[in-house]
């Protein structure tokens, strides 16, 4: 028995990514969250609004990268974030402005609100195809590995290695800390509690002198926000292809109903249970198993729930049985 | 000046009008996962008809002139809607590719077939062609996956590696490929932990290597496309899940070591291609038109065009039908034996009634169905470079 060595492997393969990919998730799902419980609608143009602003941070890296400016050994594109912001800023007060606002004038019901943000995606991924068309861009620079496999094993003895990418750690570090700040925002500042109030009650809110369009205006702002971080690190980490961040609007979305739609804590807990839950399910668990078992009980089979290629379908699965059961999620936020 | 110009364009005229051109089409995807080869295996179809209208044409004095359009590798639909564009609209005799094997058979049965026009495919290397009867429309200057297969399992076994887990892109190519690997390598008493398909295109490839790694093995043998196959050698090898690797032919690429970095460090490979001769005289022939031959398929790609210009001189007629049937004449023995370059010779003695065995680069000899027998480069990969160890 070998506990030590299959914790480094489940580590290596599972843990580290589905903490990294959960991160992301979380950004994302943040997001959704945010859009769903102050403009009252699902959001589906957000996966392509990610990759449009990723887009837009690929854009602003390379023209750094052309003028030689770098920072040491991060990723250049943490330099373009800002930029990145603030045309998507431009671009989802824009999509306000144009698309949703009439909506909210003519107070159309959700569905009509869902179905504009499908046509916004669509003009949105036609956009960011334009610029970056379909095959993959990668804009990683800086140092990989914070440590590598090789490292591991020299430095530990053991034989299974373990290795972190600085896109991962870089991944986790900032979404941990953009957590820690919307919170501080949303309960603290006058902005974030406005916000909080017109959610709760729109009717009270207004009666109170909170100006809805102020409001409106900074959902959209963090929005962007989230998601540009959101994008830039999931590319940081995979690579950038635009029909991949399309994809991600499932298991972002279920993130958000699993946690309960219009609860942030709820967003970041279900991030992080699809992403474990995906890996978790598809993950081989042979090797580990054969460290653990006694000598002569090792497993034969690859102890493996679901092939990789299903992972999409264990993220559906999880939404499936959220709507049956327990519709509200697990912190009892609104139903769609 | 003017003087000039006038008479360049009334010769154009009358040319144009003395002889009409056959039109030929070159079907390959040039979108696509293998986008960065297909310009250079397109290049070097044309110069073969180009190398043809320089020596005045094909029955007497017809020029050929090439019709491009993309077969996208991987979406069958585009493929056929371009391949019948080719023969409906652009009127083309005959079409060099396709070259995934997927499209390519789908082009096959579904329009290549009923119209009756050969195809010759530089690069569908799938065992499945073998067993599809095409009723004489269907040639390949590559060969089967099955002898790949076989030949890389022996390459592994060479090196006392008998236990390997293998992945594969999730396509003809791929499974077909994965099959004939397996079954050589079993036979020669090796063991295969695991074998599972991977997608292309995806972002993120540490579950599959997760698997490949828990089922363990000497080493991982990757048979699939520069895209997925390459994030998916740098992932396992990053991950730790695999120190060496096997490729083959459809990652062999300048792509790849960019891509993958060191990670590809003797990583050793099959590529198809034959040395010789005929190579050299192709390498040559590349040099001096600007051609990159390096890239692969590029020789099988010439060949096949070529053969289809030959086959129409053989027929006397530039039709589907008389191509197709004379093919296999002007590709294997009896005759002068006709290397790169030596076209317009070939040309000559057809017309004098002679026969001809094309050689070309690849050492062309179609075998059963009409696909090549194949030899292969066996390379590793060393500071980035790809070292040719020797021929199988």
């Amino acid at each position: 028995m070998e506990p030590l060595n299959a914790l480094v492997s489940v580590t290596n393969f599972m843990l580290i990514p589905a903490f990294a990919y959960g991160s992301q998730l979380a950004l994302g799902a943040l997001g959704i969250t945010l859009i769903f419980s102050i403009l009252r609608f699902a959001h589906f143009a957000h996966g392509d609004t990610m990759a449009l602003g990723t887009a837009a941070v690929i854009g602003g890296t390379f023209f750094l990268q052309a003028q030689g400016i770098g920072i040491g050994g991060l990723p250049t594109a943490l330099l373009a974030i800002p930029f990145g912001i603030l045309v998507m800023v431009g671009y989802l007060l824009a999509a306000d402005k144009l698309v949703y606002k009439y909506f909210r004038k003519v107070k159309a019901r959700p569905l009509t609100f869902v179905m504009a943000s499908l046509g916004v995606m669509f003009v949105t991924n036609g956009i960011t195809r334009l610029f970056m068309g379909v095959s993959e861009t990668r804009f990683e620079d800086g140092e990989r590995f914070i440590f590598s496999v090789r490292d591991f094993r020299e430095w530990s003895g053991l034989a299974e290695g373990l290795a972190l990418r600085s896109a991962q750690a870089i991944t986790i570090v900032t979404a941990l800390i953009v957590m820690v700040i919307l919170f501080w925002f949303l309960n603290r500042t006058r902005a974030g509690k406005s916000m909080r109030a017109y959610s709760d009650n729109e009717d009270l809110a207004l009666l109170s002198g909170i100006n809805p369009e102020r409001v409106v205006m900074i959902t959209w702002t963090i929005t962007a926000i989230l998601l540009v971080l959101a994008g830039t690190l999931y590319g940081l980490d995979k690579g950038f292809r635009p029909f991949n961040y399309f994809q991600l609007l499932l298991p972002m979305f279920a993130a958000a109903i699993l946690g309960g739609l219009g609860s942030p804590i709820g967003a970041i807990v279900g991030a992080y249970v699809v992403a474990f839950a995906e890996m978790g399910v598809t993950y081989a668990w042979r090797r580990v198993f054969t460290y653990l078992m006694p000598e002569g009980l090792e497993p034969t089979s690859m102890l493996q729930l679901l092939p990789v290629d299903y992972k999409f379908a264990v993220t559906f699965a999880i939404l499936v049985l959220v709507l049956l059961f327990r519709p509200t999620g697990i912190f009892k936020g609104k139903v769609i | 000046m003017k003087k000039i110009l006038l008479a360049s364009t009334a010769l154009a005229l009358s040319s144009g009008m003395a002889m009409a051109d056959v039109k030929m089409g070159v079907l390959l995807g040039f979108t696509g996962p293998i986008e960065s080869v297909t310009p250079h295996m397109a290049d070097s179809a044309e110069m073969a008809w180009n190398e043809i209208n320089e020596a005045g044409g094909i029955l007497d004095g017809q020029m050929i002139s090439s019709v491009r359009a993309d077969s996208t590798c991987l979406d069958s639909s585009a493929a056929q809607a371009a391949a019948e564009r080719m023969i409906s609209s652009d009127g083309v005799v005959a079409i060099m590719g396709a070259d995934c094997s997927g499209v390519t058979m789908s082009v096959l049965q579904n329009v290549a077939m009923s119209a009756g026009v050969p195809m010759i495919s530089p690069s569908a290397t799938s065992p499945a062609f073998t067993d599809t009867d095409s009723g004489g429309v269907f040639f390949r200057t590559a060969p089967s996956d099955a002898r790949q297969g076989a030949v890389l399992a022996e390459i592994v076994m060479s090196r006392d590696i008998d236990m390997v887990a293998v992945t594969y892109t999730n396509n003809d190519y791929g499974a077909g490929f994965a099959d004939a690997f397996i079954e050589s390598f079993e036979a020669a008493g090796g063991t295969v932990t695991t074998s599972v398909a991977h997608e292309d295109g995806r972002g993120d490839y540490s579950a599959e290597a997760g698997t490949l790694a828990s089922a363990g093995g000497d080493a991982l043998v990757i048979l699939g496309y520069t895209d997925g196959g390459g994030s998916m050698l740098r992932t396992a090898w990053e991950l730790g899940a695999f120190e060496s690797f096997f490729i083959g032919d459809g990652m062999y690429g300048d792509e790849l070591v960019a891509a993958v970095g060191e990670a590809l460090e003797g990583t050793v490979g099959t590529l198809p291609g034959a040395e010789g001769d005929g190579a050299d005289a192709f390498a040559a022939l590349g040099q001096a038109n600007d051609v990159v031959t390096e890239s692969s398929f590029t020789g099988e790609s010439y060949d096949a065009a070529a053969l289809l210009a030959l086959a129409a001189e053989a027929a006397g007629e530039a039709t589907p039908e008389g191509i197709a049937a004379n093919i296999l004449n002007v590709a294997n023995a009896p005759g002068e034996e006709i290397l790169p370059g030596e076209l317009a010779r070939a040309l000559e003695i057809l017309r004098d009634g002679g026969e001809i065995n094309y050689v070309g680069a690849t050492d062309v000899e179609l075998i059963g169905p009409g696909e090549a027998a194949g030899t292969y480069r066996e390379y590793v990969v060393e500071d980035g470079q790809f070292v040719t160890l020797r021929m199988h």
